[in-house]
């Protein structure tokens, strides 16, 4: 009877665990038999062509790319060192008290709805941008701000978490060596944590690329590639949020799909990079 | 009282009237603890876990600074002037005693730049001398004829019994008056532990060594004198053959002959 409860068990869980993997092949399969007549119909010039006329039955995926990809990079830009600036403080040089107090602040603002970051884009960081840039206020540069501004929460707390992996006993030994607070840091904190490092990087990455809310209410909504970064544009998951009930022909339907494949194809990407190549390392190197 | 043997060497730290405190604690972990270190000589600290061996060990360099709210009281001389003060200059005093620990830890950097790297926190550029004194670190340690042919590999691809002598090469590199080792062998097997007690009996020479160890029969094997501690206080020190012999304390016999620890 044990035995017969104990295979029970072992199976039950078993099934469960197998799920996530049959979600996920089932998930590329379902994106990838949608979009299959934008597939046959376009190819890879998809990728690269620049027009999207519903109305012609034309779709070229280029401009929403572009912008996730554009966008994406813009926050990174900015949320990186300040990220990295908040995490340093956290670790290595802010008293118990106060890592405690910030850390909690931190982790409760990566929590915060990622809408709530586009209204407040919206409403209060557009209107001030205009006057700065001038043009409508909406774009890639007012996206990559309020997607910055979302993912540095998020990139702080991992990074933080990366810095503490490097042991105690290693940063003694360099105080140990009259090595001041800096020198500890700069020689043997970061070089330690650094793939860490890269890899939450990348992992802040991921999640911008695919950040669909915060980015919807100030891209502008316009399926071009913008002269410049203060004209409206449209990143991938801003045209999908928006089209789908739009999409009155099969191929237009199809074509959101193969946009969706090419998003899930990038994040993918993106996290195995980050998984492992990156983050595994900082598993194994343990002293 | 604690029965503490006369040291005739010179004594480069003298304990006196000591305490320690850890942030938290309502009473303290080190009472009132006199001893002297001599000169050139090695000193074992035994004792069972949470005597308060490596918890002293750490008081002579200051490192227990790191973690705030920690108390010292009474004095530690080194050379006759206490290091205990607020003001005192922790980075100095840091390149003057020197630290190894329980585990070997090279930074992440190559063999040449490990033992190179408190002379470059010195300020010292010049690339001669550097290679200079790099050199002589690791000959002093036993570890030239394993690496001098391969300073830029990184630190982290030697074994653990190397690391532990690249730590030693990297400590004495910029000459200390005093070495603390923390339980050094604890991770090595019984060969680098050899060699690792072969280092430390030809460095006495050029440096004062404070060793904590959980092995009796290392502290027999390489020290001058033995300071035996219980419960945070120092129950008797003395010259290392007699204290194994001939202790005085009713308490140290037991312990070295195994009733309790």
């Amino acid at each position: 009877m044990d035995k017969f409860l104990d295979s029970l068990f072992l199976n039950t869980s078993r099934i469960f665990a197998i799920t996530v993997l049959v979600v996920l092949v089932a998930l590329f399969i379902v994106l990838f038999k949608e979009a299959k007549p934008a597939i046959d119909a376009f190819g890879l010039q998809f990728l690269t062509n620049t027009r999207w006329a519903p109305n012609m039955d034309i779709f070229g995926g280029y401009p929403a790319i572009y912008g996730s990809i554009v966008s994406t990079a813009i926050a990174m830009l900015i949320a990186t060192p300040i990220a990295i600036g908040i995490a340093i403080f956290l670790s290595e040089l802010a008293s118990p008290l106060v890592a405690a107090i910030v850390g909690m602040a931190v982790e409760l603002l990566a929590a915060i709805p990622s809408i709530i970051y586009g209204m407040w884009g919206l409403f209060y960081l557009a209107p001030i941008l205009k006057d700065i840039w001038g043009g409508s206020g909406l774009g890639l540069a007012t996206a990559g701000v309020v997607l910055s501004i979302m993912i540095i929460p998020f990139m702080a707390a991992i990074t933080r978490d990366a810095m503490k992996t490097t042991p105690d006993i290693l940063k003694e030994s360099a105080y140990g060596m009259g090595a001041t607070r800096w020198e500890v840091l700069k020689d043997v904190v970061i070089p330690y944590v650094k793939s860490g490092i890269i890899g939450s990087i990348i992992l802040a990455l991921g999640r911008a690329i695919g950040e669909t809310m915060a980015v919807t209410f100030v891209m502008g909504n316009a399926h071009k590639v913008p002269h410049s970064l203060f004209e409206a544009a449209t990143s991938i998951p801003v045209t999908l949020a928006n089209e789908f009930t739009e999409a009155d022909t099969d191929l237009y339907y199809s074509s959101l799909f193969y946009l969706a494949l090419i998003l899930l194809v990038i994040s993918f990407t993106v996290i195995a990079i980050a998984k492992f190549l990156f983050l595994k390392r900082v598993q194994e190197k343990k002293i | 009282m604690a029965t503490v043997c006369e040291v005739k060497e010179e004594h480069i730290i003298e304990v006196k009237n000591f305490s320690f405190t850890y942030a938290g604690a309502d009473k303290p972990n080190l009472k009132k603890i006199n001893m002297p270190i001599g000169k050139n000589a090695v000193t074992a600290l035994i004792g069972p876990s949470g005597c308060g061996k490596t918890t002293l060990l750490r008081c002579f360099n200051r490192m227990h600074d790191l973690y705030p709210g920690n108390r010292y009281d009474g004095e530690i001389l080194l050379d006759g002037k206490n290091i205990l003060g607020k003001k005192e200059d922790l980075i100095a005093l840091r390149t003057r005693v020197g630290m190894i620990f329980q585990k070997p830890t090279p930074f992440p950097m190559s063999i040449f730049d490990n033992v190179a790297y408190g002379l470059r926190l010195q300020g010292i550029k010049s690339k001669s001398e550097l290679e200079g004194r790099v050199e002589t670190a690791l000959k002093d340690s036993a570890l030239w004829n394993e690496v001098g042919d391969r300073l830029k590999n990184p630190a982290s691809a030697l074994s653990g019994g190397q690391q532990q002598r690249l730590c030693i090469a990297r400590a004495i590199a910029v000459e200390p008056e005093v070495l603390l080792f923390d339980e050094p062998t604890s991770a090595l097997d019984p060969i680098s532990t050899q060699s690792i007690e072969e280092l430390v009996l030809k460095l006495k020479d050029k440096v004062t060594i404070a060793i904590v160890t959980h092995n009796m029969q290392q502290a027999a094997r390489i020290s001058d004198y033995t300071a035996f501690m219980y419960m945070g206080d120092l129950i008797e020190m003395g010259v290392t053959e007699e204290l194994f012999i001939t202790p005085k304390e009713d308490m140290t016999e037991q312990y070295i002959t195994g009733k309790f620890g």
